[in-house]
């Protein structure tokens, strides 16, 4: 498994194999269990939905499970549960990720039936009205939820226009317009093969894979034809937002402009933003708001990436009167690591855990192969395996604090706020 | 730090009566000992990764919180990361932290768990915490108010601030009228802000000891060396004489049906959920709790159950249905059943189409394809689990603090694969609409919001 000692090479366990038709893949062989782990991800996914029907993709995922071929939806899902087999999909926004586990010798029968799903979904009318309620059903329980109603309203402030402002899942007065026609549009322009990353992991020779994958996506045309995406920069930075629901308790979201993936200093804003709100117990923000004030009982932040946007995000809840002082409280300490930096006792731990912790990320065959295709999909090599703790390592305290004052900079955060919050 | 609520149990080892036959050389390797104190070990072997999950889980949970005291067992839980004369404050999660470590817990009604995932050479340190936080917790006045302003801000996060959790903590509340199981694990809002050091401590003192704890070691170990270890931290803590007493007064046999409904209007999306009184592995029959973990998932795992066939495909009257068997529990437990009505459909509707799909399995049965193609899946867990070090030091855990042995998980899919149709049948005569509550979580009728009415948050100040 992937999870190496730090004297062993994590690169050195992957292979690359390519199909007779040049599909590449990377694989982490392995028979201690005998199950075989794939996952997948075309490049596109929400951000691909046409304007005016958000939740396009996130649909075509939720479909491409409920008949193919010559099943039925019903018929698909028994052929699975039989064998035990385990296909699921799912949207997200530069992407749609499938997701395949199978015990071994029903490899057959698993490939057969991925191969069916991924080129042959029928997007019956039964299903296709069935999933578009469901999704209508989870959208009508969030509409008074502080923290899906916080969360959207962050969202659509930080990229007006944007597709990235746009909820993945659509939205209840968009769900109707949604035909079968666009999802099979969709699904003809992102399903290509140069679109494709693919990653498996278990018992499985690397030849035998090549096979398979070839029989899977082989039949897929090679070019997509993807819209062009935007750059898109954090709008609404400095100004705060607040969608009343009669609640105890107000649901928080702040964020700022974040550094892209491939930026130099990107390395050193991910060791500083587990200083603030990465870990759990060593987080700065952990430690001010909940440990000594006792004012919310989760608080968090994180550096978010996508192809077009980069981002840095927060999310905590706390009671209505204490809003106003929390939001001071997280607000002074982005401040104060904008214009000092992080101490050299903080960058230390946090570099250790993050060093420390890094195969923790690798510990089941499904997360592997998640961790894996992720790896793809930023255009890393399977080298960064190996790479990616030296990176952490090489993190100096003037590096944290560079970082710190691009990432943090005057401290202005975009808030959007979901409850009754008093003093604000 | 959180409020968990596992599976019941639907892994195991592989068994010699399942066509994965061949492959049971291939399972986990189980090691297990007692130290002299009474501290139970179960070592699960798993060799492809140098890591390591190290858990203590004590025999106790919010079932065993002394009335009135609702929540004491998880503000417990909380107040543990709050330090020892030896490891002040902060130290070990910093420890554990520059270690890449990971830590938690979480309490449920039958049990409390700690956890740390580190490098296997760190496993030492790990116990060396765990032991001294057993019986040399340090608490303050100082620390324990501000937790409990987190566990009450916790509490507005998962329940005031959701009318379908509001629903549920009801719905519980209805079916058990004796038992504990009734009660809110993270505790009633007005009990929690009652709830002091003293409370805390008379709850450790009762319940923390070797004696009623269960150390799971899963990874990449030695037993030897494991129990070589545990026996030098652990095993210097005295034993605490007998075990602590439970009072979990029996739920008499339940006779009227119950309808609980919760109208808000923040809800726009209406829910149908019911909960019967069943047994669980611990108080079932011979093979009852097999048949039920079957017949949930015929009747409502996934999109193959009956639930979901006829409900959702067929009658288009839900959008989605299921059901799931919580049977893992020291005393009778629960099955749930759900559904989420299509648009206009009446909540009585789906009540009927419930209890219709249930008489149907409990006049007719089950087929035999239907019945098979639950074992397969079923059993087929057993192996998947096995790719999930943490998951199946949980499923160890879980169910050795609810009373199981090693045993009954071993030979858990066997009991599966015999499970007979007509057992099945007869399973679903425990969803009698008079052995449970059904819930309604509706929208508020139009013109029936008062604003003058206190709000939840007037309420719990």
């Amino acid at each position: 498994m992937l999870a190496t000692a730090e004297s062993t090479s994590r690169a050195s366990m992957v292979q690359k194999t390519v199909s007779s038709g040049g599909i590449e893949s990377w694989l982490v062989e392995d028979y201690t269990v005998p199950l075989i782990a794939l996952e997948f991800a075309f490049k596109g996914g929400a951000a691909q939905d046409p304007p005016g029907k958000p939740g396009t993709a996130m649909l075509l995922a939720g479909l491409l499970d409920e008949g193919a071929g010559s099943y039925d939806a019903e018929g698909f899902h028994r052929a699975l549960d039989e064998s035990a087999i385990e296909i699921s999909f799912s949207a997200d926004r530069d992407m749609l990720t499938g997701r395949m586990q199978t015990l071994s010798w029903n490899a057959d029968r698993a490939f057969t039936l991925l191969r069916l799903a991924v080129t042959e979904a029928r997007l019956d009318e039964e299903p296709f009205e069935r999933v578009r309620g469901q999704i209508a059903a989870s959208l009508k329980r969030e509409i008074n939820d502080p923290d899906f109603v916080a969360g959207r309203r962050f969202r659509a402030l930080a990229y007006p226009g944007h597709p990235y402002g746009r909820p993945v899942r659509g939205e209840l007065a968009s769900l109707p317009g949604l035909t079968r026609t666009g999802l099979v549009a969709m699904r003809s322009s992102m399903f290509a093969r140069d679109n494709l990353k693919i990653a498996a992991v278990g018992a499985i020779e690397a030849a035998t894979l090549g096979c398979r994958l070839e029989d899977v996506f082989g039949s897929l045309p090679q070019k997509p034809e993807l819209v062009p995406v935007a750059e898109a920069a954090l709008s609404g930075t400095g100004t705060r937002h607040v969608e009343v629901i009669d609640l105890p308790q107000s649901a928080i979201r702040f964020g700022r402009e974040g550094l892209a993936r491939k930026d130099p200093d990107f390395i050193a804003a991910t060791v500083l933003n587990h200083i603030l709100g990465g870990g759990i117990f060593s987080a700065r923000l952990f430690r001010e708001v909940r440990e000594k004030r006792g004012r919310a009982y989760s608080i968090s932040s994180q550096l978010v990436t996508h192809d077009h946007a980069a981002l840095f995000f927060g999310s905590t809840s706390t009671k209505n009167e204490r809003a106003a002082d929390s939001l001071a409280i997280i607000e002074n300490e982005i401040l104060d690591l904008s214009e000092n930096g992080p101490t050299e006792d903080e960058l230390d731990n946090a570099k250790q855990y993050l060093i420390g912790s890094y195969p923790l990320r690798f510990d089941t065959s499904t997360r592997i192969a998640s961790q894996l295709t992720a790896l793809q999909m930023e255009g890393f090599g399977i080298e960064y395996l190996d790479e990616r703790n030296r990176l952490i390592a090489a993190v100096t305290l003037e590096d944290a604090r560079r970082a710190a004052e691009r990432l943090f900079g005057n401290g202005k955060l975009l808030i959007a706020i979901a409850g009754r919050p008093k003093g604000l | 730090m959180s409020i968990g609520e596992l599976k019941p149990a639907r892994q195991s080892l592989p068994s010699k009566s399942t066509a994965q036959m061949q492959e049971r050389h291939q399972g986990p390797a189980i090691t297990q000992a007692k130290l002299a104190n009474g501290l139970d070990i179960v070592i699960i072997e798993d060799h492809r990764s140098p890591i390591v999950t190290h858990m203590i889980w004590y025999k106790c949970g919010s079932a065993d919180d002394p009335p009135g005291k609702s929540g004491v067992a998880h503000f417990l839980e909380h107040l543990m990361f709050k330090g020892t004369r030896n490891h002040p404050q902060g130290k070990f999660s910093r420890l554990i932290a520059g270690l890449g470590g990971q830590e938690n817990a979480f309490t449920s009604n039958d049990y409390t768990a700690y956890f740390q995932r580190v490098a296997k050479e760190h496993l030492g340190v790990c116990m060396e915490y765990e032991s001294d936080r057993m019986k040399n917790l340090v608490l303050t006045d100082e620390v324990v108010g501000p937790e409990r302003d987190v566990v009450l801000e916790e509490r507005r996060m998962r329940t005031d601030s959701d009318p379908a959790e509001q629903l549920s903590e009801a719905v519980q509340a209805a079916l058990f009228t004796q038992h504990p199981y009734g009660r809110p694990i993270i505790g009633y809002a007005h009990e929690i802000e009652t709830l002091n050091l003293a409370d805390a401590f008379a709850y450790y003192s009762r319940f923390y000891s070797p004696g009623n704890a269960i150390l799971v070691v899963a990874g990449d170990v030695q037993p030897k060396e494991v129990i070589d270890v545990a026996e030098r931290f652990y095993g210097s803590i005295p034993a605490q004489g007998g075990l602590p007493s439970r009072f979990r007064p029996r739920e008499p046999a339940p006779r009227a049906r119950r309808l609980v409904t919760l109208a808000d209007e923040k809800v726009e999306q209406p829910l149908h959920q019911a909960v019967f009184l069943v047994p669980s592995y611990c108080t079932a029959e011979p093979g009852g709790a097999e048949a039920l973990e079957v017949l949930a998932y015929l009747l409502g795992g996934g999109h193959t159950s009956l639930l979901f066939r006829t409900l959702v495909m067929e009658r288009r009257i839900a959008v989605s249905a299921g059901a799931h068997y919580q049977g893992t529990a020291v005393d009778d437990s629960r099955f749930y059943v759900y559904a989420v009505p299509s648009p206009g459909v009446p909540l009585e509707t789906l009540d009927c189409g419930i209890a219709e799909a249930v008489a149907k399995i409990a006049s007719q049965g089950v087929d035999g394809a239907d019945l098979q193609r639950a074992k397969t899946r079923l059993v087929a867990e057993t192996i998947y689990a096995r790719d999930n070090q943490a998951a199946l030091a949980r499923w160890y855990g879980a169910s050795l603090a609810a009373g199981l042995t090693v045993d009954d998980l071993f030979n858990w899919p066997a009991r599966i694969e015999s499970v007979t149709a007509d057992a099945v049948r007869k399973a679903a005569f425990w969803l009698d609409g008079r052995r449970g509550v059904t819930g309604f979580l509706l929208p508020a009728e139009p013109g029936s919001a008062r604003k003058d009415a206190p709000s939840a948050d007037a309420l719990t100040n």
